[in-house]
């Protein structure tokens, strides 16, 4: 059974290094795998959605409407955007951060209000407040892995093999920090 | 047991020219391509690989290598496939004498482009044979294939991929690479002058090469007929043979992977053995057309669009007729992408709009001054265009109508196809106002060098390129190098070309926000007890500022660099710049 895994939010949040750790923790685990990314313009601020497949047979690349099992949302927004990718069982795990789109910023548009309330009546959701636990350990950039130890919880790898991957990951000089906030998410 | 690696399509694509003896590689960036240049230079003890100007630099550097008697590369975007199209049509009746692939990416859905244009029909009208793999590992086989393909019949080879398929990842098992002795080099004018006496000759070897490939296309392991269920056959390439395998995994399948020229043969004989052919293709109608030209009845673009990427739903909905439970998407603001926090673009453009002033566009980040609250450029065509178009604006309508245009180009570009332009405005006498925004990159791609920087793909600090004393060369008197973030000068200075009778260009200079190397000392502060509500510092759209509900400005730490912009637009000093140790 092949399951489905979206990692959304702001070009520029670290949606593709958290899918690469995610791609390697699957390669670990005997599966094969299968990413989908999005490079270049959309990459400069704009909304950014990458896939994770993996199971015996992957055909494509891509988790299509209704067919996600975990939703990682690095930006409530953008969870609101991509929730109708959910599975009715499907899960989200949220960064509870807001970012205002340009279109809020100029007064075009409202930022919607109670988001992860209004999904959490559909949807079983986990959340957490990464940006602030990332300050508090000394580093904003590593909220995103934060947010991968919440979602971790939710799949069948030991600790040992999710901090084993990070290490061979991300770059040389940022492993232990970059351990310590997953485990922030982990075991918080 | 060899080792696996999951790899992107374009890293896999790197990873097939590296086993397949590849010595030579070039290319200019555009996404989806930019990362098989950017995995080959991984090899760079066993491939010389380069950053070009532009793509038909990168593809007559492949032609000369190839000539040479190696087996060479070129990559680049399905645009620049135009760019290259002088070269590739002429280098498909030279042909080849060390192998050459052309790596073309197109961009269904454009994620990142300015068209959704099929390079197999490029293909078809340049007549080189084209290969399409369907995830990593035929990446990786079908650029080793397409090598081979290229010194067996004599013809360069196009590897074409999407950038569903250059942008997803997935497991590919590793080879040694291959021991390829270099070919020796032979005078030979009839094959290599291309002039009208001997192009004739190889015009006709070029016709009977396509009619020999489609045959021996019947027998390749690279087209696959998968005789399953047979009252629905799909014929498919690509990443939509994927969709097909996940939506209908029992349905027949004829997986095409030589996509040009088509094996006529086995698709009739696929086409006697199915109760209903189905064309399954991404953008263009190009097997289908063909098939129905055979007198093979098929259903395709009647059932699946034109525009933009395919999927398995797609098939589900169109061909199953299943009913799917989709929820409604929520009805949520836009996120369109924008200018970085810190961008040295932004000023330039917030000036524009100050002033009033039209810009024509060209391509890269700075398109984004198109998009509100900059609205600026005004026209994007392609890589070049801005100088050019603005030009022929002003001989449409005299001088005093382009009086409050101007073009705005960045550096990488200007030095891609900028610089023709430029010298045809000089030469035929245009008045037009050039801004050359010098980020120090090619930023959108994600930051590669050009001639201008100073350092090549492999890492090698040579003499950049001044654009300053390029432009002077031309005989261009007014050439003014501002600070980006000299908001005043850049102004005051803007006033003044804009103005004037004679081609003059601004060079906008401060480096990505982005690009490494880079320390930020400090961060900008609102004081609201200072600030006036009135909104100035929030014009130009930075993305680390918003206005509370109050009406006074917040700045997130995090995203801000310290550039400044908006302290300098304060005129009640409520945004101070401070040590970033402090904040």
């Amino acid at each position: 059974m092949t399951k489905n895994i979206m990692i959304v939010g702001v070009g520029g949040q670290g949606t593709l290094l958290t899918s690469r750790i995610l791609g390697g923790i699957m390669v670990e685990g005997g599966y094969q795998v299968k990413l989908s990314e999005v490079h270049g313009m959309a990459q400069r601020g704009g909304s950014v959605v990458t896939f994770v497949r993996y199971g015996e047979d992957v055909a494509e690349p891509i988790v299509e409407e209704g067919q996600a099992d975990i939703l990682i949302a690095f930006e409530r927004l953008e969870a609101l955007r991509y929730a109708h990718f959910l599975k009715p069982d499907g899960v989200i795990v949220a960064n509870d951060q807001r970012i205002d789109p340009m279109p809020v910023v100029m007064g075009a548009a409202q930022y919607p209000e109670n988001i992860l309330e209004d999904l959490a009546k559909e949807h079983r959701i986990y959340q957490v407040d990464a940006q602030k636990k990332a300050l508090e350990l000394g580093n904003s950039r590593v909220f995103n892995i934060i947010v991968l130890g919440l979602a971790a919880k939710h799949m069948n790898f030991t600790k040992e093999q999710w901090l084993d991957v990070i290490a061979k990951t991300v770059p040389p000089k940022t492993v232990e920090i970059n351990q310590k906030a997953f485990l922030i998410g982990y075991e918080g | 047991m060899s080792e696996v690696k999951i790899m992107l399509g374009n890293e896999a694509i790197a990873r097939g020219a590296y086993e397949a003896g590849v010595k030579v590689s070039a290319a200019y960036p555009g996404t989806p391509s930019t990362e098989i240049s950017e995995n080959i230079v991984k090899y760079k003890e066993d491939i010389y690989a380069e950053w070009s100007p532009n793509e038909k630099v990168a593809a007559e550097v492949a032609i000369g290598a190839s000539i040479s008697g190696v087996r060479a590369m070129c990559s680049m975007k399905h645009v620049g496939v135009n760019v290259a199209s002088d070269p590739l049509y002429t280098a498909s009746y030279a042909g080849v004498n060390g192998g050459l692939v052309l790596v073309a990416a197109d961009d269904p859905g454009l994620y990142s482009s300015q068209n959704e244009q099929d390079t197999r029909c490029v293909a078809r009208a340049a007549q080189v044979p084209v290969l399409e793999p369907s995830d990593s590992q035929e990446a990786k086989e079908f650029t080793k294939y397409a090598f081979e393909l290229s010194e067996k019949y004599d013809t360069p080879v196009i590897v074409r991929t999407t950038t569903r398929l250059s942008h997803s990842q997935g497991p590919v098992a590793l080879e040694e690479r291959m021991e390829i002795e270099d070919k020796p080099y032979e005078k030979n004018p009839a094959k290599y002058v291309m002039m009208p006496g001997n192009a004739k000759g190889r015009h006709v070897y070029v016709e009977s090469r396509m009619k020999k490939l489609a045959e021996d296309g019947c027998d390749m392991a690279v087209n696959r007929a998968e005789y399953r269920d047979t009252s629905i056959g799909f014929v498919a390439s690509g990443i939509a043979y994927q969709y097909v395998r996940e939506a209908c995994p029992d349905a027949s399948v004829l997986k095409l992977g030589l996509v040009h020229p088509l094996p006529r043969k086995l698709i009739e004989e696929f086409a006697s053995k199915v109760d209903r052919l189905i064309i399954f293709e991404e953008l263009e109608p190009v097997y289908e057309e063909q098939i129905r030209s055979w007198g093979i009845a098929c259903e395709g673009k009647e059932l699946f669009t034109l525009q933009g990427e395919y999927s398995a739903n797609m098939l589900r909905e169109a061909v199953l007729k299943e009913k799917l439970e989709i929820r409604e998407a929520a009805q949520v603001p836009n996120r369109p992408p924008i200018l970085c926090p810190g961008c040295p673009h932004r000023s330039t453009f917030w000036i524009l709009n100050k002033l009033k002033l039209h810009a024509a566009g060209d391509i890269g980040c700075y398109t984004l001054g198109a998009v509100p609250p900059l609205n600026v450029i005004e026209t994007t065509i392609c890589m070049g265009a801005s100088i050019s178009t603005l030009h022929g604006m002003e001989k449409a309508k005299g001088k005093d109508y382009i009086k409050n245009w101007v073009a705005v180009i960045g550096d990488s570009t200007f030095m891609h196809t900028g610089v023709n332009s430029l010298m045809n405005m000089v030469y035929n006498q245009g008045t037009g106002t050039v801004l050359i925004l010098d980020n120090s990159t090619t930023g959108m791609t994600g930051h590669q060098d050009h001639a201008a920087t100073g350092k090549t793909l492999q890492g090698d600090t040579v003499p950049a390129i001044s654009i300053y004393h390029l432009c002077k060369s031309m005989g261009i008197e007014h050439v003014t190098e501002v600070n980006a973030f000299d908001v005043d000068t850049l102004e005051r200075t803007i006033k003044e070309e804009v103005a004037r009778d004679a081609v003059s260009v601004i060079i906008v200079t401060a480096p990505c926000a982005l690009l490494k190397g880079q320390s930020f000392p400090n961060k900008c502060v609102a004081v609201p007890e200072k600030c006036k509500k009135c909104g100035a510092c929030l014009k130009p759209g930075c993305p680390a500022l918003t206005k509370q509900e109050d009406g006074t400005v917040k700045i997130d730490v995090s995203m801000c660099n310290g550039c400044g912009l908006c302290t300098q637009l304060c005129k009640f000093g409520a945004i101070e710049v401070r040590d970033a140790k402090e904040v």
